[in-house]
């Protein structure tokens, strides 16, 4: 069977394509910054065994780590309104990106802080420095660039994974594409093209993250 | 009546869970055998191969899962193929696997010091026996823990294949929640089937981590 591509028919609709990439970045862009301040909160806790705080986080990062995002998402949505608890489906999106990367980044940014050497925090301390001031200035950023990179390759997992979004009718990127595939019917193009977008997204969201984020300092001068 | 209920719901959601736990153990022994082949690709000596394996790494590691299905699911159409479901699934989880189980490895054979590849040139082995009696017998004891810790993404990753239509644990969550209006309920226990599958795994990969770890201070 003899196949014409037909891309313009994808094209066509390059509006929809552009606001639901929009949207995808928009959703990942809320979801990383409120996700790693969850997961910077959830590591100091962790690290320093902050009780109770210390335990309840780390079920949290179990129960998210070992259930799929799908079924969290669903969860969140179908789910809450049970408990009274009725979201539209943005704020269910946001929240499961939220929660998901919140787990993740609990336990990245967590290796890094216990990397932290010994020296470093008795420094700290004999200039008197609180707890507080001593995570703030001397603990987390060195932290946060050790581990930036895996910062870095999580947000953009997280990224790719919104995709499933799309079920409960969040309007990003493959939403747009299942409108598209559902007007001109060519199935095929319609998703090669949008997975085309979501490769460039990969790529460009890992540089802009990278550039973007803390560098190690204190290294040694070559 | 309820307990009826609560009955038939943990009956069905078990049924899907058996179809989950047979599609992840498809998936990854196909997709190990297929992450081997990626393996050598990207190690071999020729850059061809090497490039290839790459690129085909950074797509499948670029790309959303969901995406990857799609394609398979409705471009079989394209070549007159009718996909079912199941056959998409199982296809596009087995090239996934395959793709990060061949990164993870890679890491795990350079991580062998390149004083063992001298050595063994040294003997006057041929390549393929460098790495049948040298290389790969101390990369494989380095790739138990990350192999056990990836099996929980696939097992995860089966998630999304409800949305091509195969019945597995998730699909059959939605279907239940539709008929029972209790989607709490049933989603809530979704998420602890896939959390009986995973959190095994995910305990066995740390233990053999901290086993390496303590084997290698010595």
């Amino acid at each position: 069977m003899a196949y014409a591509f037909d891309f313009s028919a994808v094209l066509e609709h390059r509006d929809a394509l552009l606001a639901g990439t929009g949207r995808t970045l928009l959703l990942t862009g809320i979801g990383a910054v409120a996700g790693l301040a969850l997961g910077i909160a959830g590591a100091a806790c962790r690290a320093w065994r902050l009780a109770p705080f210390d335990r309840i986080f780390a079920v949290y990062v179990e129960l998210i780590r070992n259930t799929p995002f799908l079924v969290q998402l669903f969860f969140i949505f179908f789910g809450l309104p049970a408990l009274g608890a009725r979201l539209d489906e943005w704020q269910a999106a946001i929240l499961a990106v939220v929660i998901n990367l919140g787990a993740y980044s609990t336990e990245i940014i967590r290796a890094g802080i216990e990397a932290t050497p010994r020296g470093q925090i008795e420094a700290a301390q004999s200039l008197a420095m609180t707890r507080p001031q001593m995570f703030r200035h001397v603990v987390l950023p060195p932290a946060l660039a050790r581990v930036w990179p895996a910062v870095c390759s999580q947000v953009v997992i997280v990224m790719l994974g919104t995709s499933v979004c799309s079920q409960i009718a969040a309007e990003e990127l493959t939403f747009a594409a299942n409108f598209i595939q559902s007007r001109n019917f060519r199935a095929f193009e319609t998703y090669f093209t949008v997975t085309a977008i979501y490769f460039l997204l990969a790529l460009a969201v890992r540089q802009a993250l990278i550039l973007a984020g803390p560098q190690q300092r204190g290294r040694r001068p070559k | 009546m309820n307990d009826i209920a609560l009955a038939d719901i943990a009956r069905n959601l078990l049924d899907g869970a058996l179809w989950t736990l047979g599609l992840s153990l498809t998936s990854f022994a196909l997709g190990g055998l297929a992450g081997l082949a990626v393996l050598f690709a990207r190690i071999a000596r020729h850059p061809l191969p090497r490039r290839l394996a790459q690129g085909y790494i950074e797509v499948f590691q670029g790309t959303p899962l969901l995406m990857q299905l799609f394609i398979i699911f409705f471009g079989g159409g394209l070549i007159g193929l009718e996909i079912q479901p199941w056959l998409a699934a199982a296809l596009g989880l087995t090239l996934f696997t395959s793709a990060y189980l061949g990164e993870i490895w890679r890491g795990c054979v350079e991580a062998i010091p390149k004083g063992q590849w001298e050595a063994s040139a040294s003997l006057a082995m041929t390549p393929l026996e460098q790495m049948r009696h040298v290389i790969l017998p101390q990369a494989l004891r380095i790739a138990i823990a990350p192999t056990v810790g990836f099996s929980v993404q696939v097992v995860k990753g089966t998630a999304v294949t409800s949305i091509i239509g195969f019945v597995e644990l998730t699909k059959t969550g939605s279907m239940l929640a539709n008929a029972t209006f209790q989607p709490f309920l049933v989603f809530g226990l979704v998420a602890l089937g896939y959390f009986a599958l995973c959190y095994p795994l995910s305990a066995y990969s740390r233990i053999l981590e901290r086993k390496i770890h303590g084997a290698r201070a010595h």
